[in-house]
């Protein structure tokens, strides 16, 4: 079973106060730190478990400059066993273009199952995937939180809104978005990735894939970029720890919680 | 004319909300652009759901097989795929939910109509539309334009739009015979199953205590259950913690989990994020605690403490054995 596994490197922004750059359309970047895709964590274990139980290979895949090599290097330590890079140079890339770099990147490859996360943390837009998927003709499975491999298909779980899971079957080859929760990704630790640098990590430009610069044309473009409105919201608590508590206990009795 | 679309999603024989949610939107948008709204509705034989939605569209165009009575990845894109190239709306509105992600992108790839997903909003500028979405996990807010296209597709994100009370249209229900040239589906729909249920009820609590992400460990979960049972509480938490295999699902609030309405949300290191924020809206007062103090919850809750969630643990444990 060969399996792609589409990764992506993002800012951590959990606990960090975000500012706007000065074209106002996105967020400064720089003094952000930056780890895998949540998401994709999992997409990448839930590859190299049914490589470990059927064979076959894993190909990283990644869309990004040299700093985001980085999680290509976690991808290979985990147990993936070659990494594309596709370098766009400065190119502002939407969810289409995403798809459309994936898809010319992946076409010739040789797969059973192509991975991608359910969305990304920090674009959240939740498209790449099933876009990739219908450009390359393939069947896919959004929101998977179960792949079980049963001759030729996959058996796969898809997760539904108000805890209800939909089990389906899909023919091979197929696409799969991968959700959180669906595995234990291994713990990856520096020796693992120092001794990932002797796999294969391959480098390619959009020329390389033969994009003509008119390919490239976004659909989608943000206009600008705003923080959420600071007036609207909670009713701030202050105080020493024993204040907070007793407030709390308050706020509880008042509506009908009573300790 | 043109028309704006909204295709209807529909669970165990039920129009599911967003399906409203985003017709009440559309016969907005539709006044603002001299357009009608269509209904797009693909269900099993002789299900007749195409009446309710008569009352919030102009017309109804239905598509009744039953290949079709579930939802169906191939079929939904090719049906829809042949509809969309034959009447060339302005604007499809599609749900922002997991059945919404599996074929709205794949729908917007075939017909070459640009998508933008997850939308909170949806404002024109020439006649043209554009939308507000989230980014960050709702950290930060954007506005979206489209390039020039025939058509334009967007998914809503549930509850983003309110419906006020019933429809006042009587639209004209027509039947669609599905396409000939219909390509047979590479995915088989096996079965639904229930994940959620457990030991916990969660949607029957007074008091929900519910840990988020900001717990930081499964050993720390213990602590955070002795303040919920001194609190005669119920303990509840976030995706991540299930995730993480912290707790079992029969505790998880949100979208994916289930929606609860509580006297008190005592909400424990929970960033916010839409998914969540969506299953506690019938409560009635959300405590928030959290690190950060421009954590997204803190825009949904009642009452805010921007402190570490041990440090309010350990003093509301103090209070209650005190007395």
């Amino acid at each position: 079973m060969n399996i792609i596994v589409c990764v992506k490197r993002v800012p951590l922004t959990q606990e960090v106060d975000l500012e706007i750059d000065d074209s106002g359309k996105k967020i400064k970047e720089d003094a952000l730190a930056y780890v895998i895709n949540d998401w994709d964590n999992y997409a990448i274990e839930a590859a190299v478990q049914l490589q470990e139980n059927q064979g076959g290979e894993v190909t990283a895949v990644t869309i990004g400059n040299e700093d985001d090599e980085e999680v290509l290097r976690r991808a290979l330590a985990m147990g993936a066993d070659r990494a594309i890079r596709i370098d766009p140079g400065d190119l502002v890339l939407d969810g289409y273009l995403n798809a459309s770099i994936l898809a010319k990147t992946i076409t010739d490859l040789e797969y059973d199952l192509i991975f991608t996360r359910v969305q990304s943390e920090d674009h959240n837009t939740g498209m790449v995937g099933v876009m990739l998927a219908e450009q390359l003709g393939l069947a896919h499975a959004a929101v998977c939180n179960g792949i079980e491999p049963e001759d030729g298909t996959v058996k796969v779980r898809v997760e539904l809104e108000g805890g209800i899971d939909e089990v389906s079957r899909v023919q091979l080859p197929a696409l799969l978005t991968i959700q959180t929760g669906i595995n234990e990704p291994r713990y990856v630790s520096i020796m693992g990735i120092r001794k990932a640098k002797k796999k294969e990590l391959k480098v390619m430009s959009l020329e390389d894939l033969g994009f003509a610069a008119e390919d490239l044309t976004p659909q989608t473009l943000i206009e600008a970029v705003f923080l959420p409105p600071e007036t609207e919201g909670a009713e701030m608590i202050e105080g020493n720890p024993a204040e907070m508590a007793e407030a709390v206990i308050r706020i509880m009795g008042e509506k009908g919680v009573t300790v | 004319m043109g028309h704006i679309f909204v295709i209807a999603e529909h669970r165990n024989g039920e129009i599911r909300d967003i399906t409203f949610e985003m017709l009440q939107k559309a016969g907005a948008l539709a006044q603002d652009l001299s357009c009608s709204v269509t209904a797009v509705l693909l269900a099993g034989a002789n299900e007749s759901f195409g009446e309710n939605l008569a009352k919030w569209a102009d017309r109804v165009l239905v598509f009744e097989d039953d290949r079709i009575k579930t939802y169906d990845s191939d079929l939904y894109i090719g049906i829809l795929a042949a509809l969309v190239k034959e009447e060339q709306p302005l604007l499809t509105l599609m749900g922002h939910t997991s059945w919404g992600m599996d074929y709205a992108p794949a729908l917007a790839a075939r017909t070459g109509y640009p998508l933008a997903t997850d939308a909170t909003d949806i404002l024109l500028e020439d006649g043209r539309p554009q939308m507000i979405r989230q980014m960050y996990g709702g950290k930060l807010f954007s506005r979206v334009s489209f390039s020039p296209s025939a058509g334009y597709m967007i998914t809503v994100r549930p509850g983003a739009f309110q419906t006020d009370g019933a429809g006042e249209k009587s639209g004209e229900v027509v039947s669609q015979n599905l396409p000939e040239e219909l390509e047979s589906p590479r995915r088989e729909f096996l079965e639904f199953e229930d994940t959620a249920a457990g030991d916990v009820d969660i949607t029957q609590a007074d008091l929900l205590v519910s840990v988020g992400r900001g717990v930081g460990d499964a050993d720390n979960i213990e602590t955070v259950q002795e303040l919920a049972d001194l609190l005669g509480g119920t303990l509840s938490c976030s995706r991540p913690v299930v995730d993480k295999n912290w707790l079992p699902k029969y505790h998880q609030v949100g979208t994916s989990g289930k929606s609860v309405k509580p006297k008190v949300y005592l909400a424990l290191g929970i960033s916010g994020a839409f998914q969540h924020v969506a299953g506690i809206t019938g409560a009635d007062c959300v405590i928030a605690v959290n690190k950060d103090k421009k954590a997204p919850i803190f825009r949904v809750a009642d009452y805010g403490i921007a402190d570490d969630l041990f440090t309010v643990v350990d003093a509301l444990k103090e209070k209650t054995k005190s007395g």
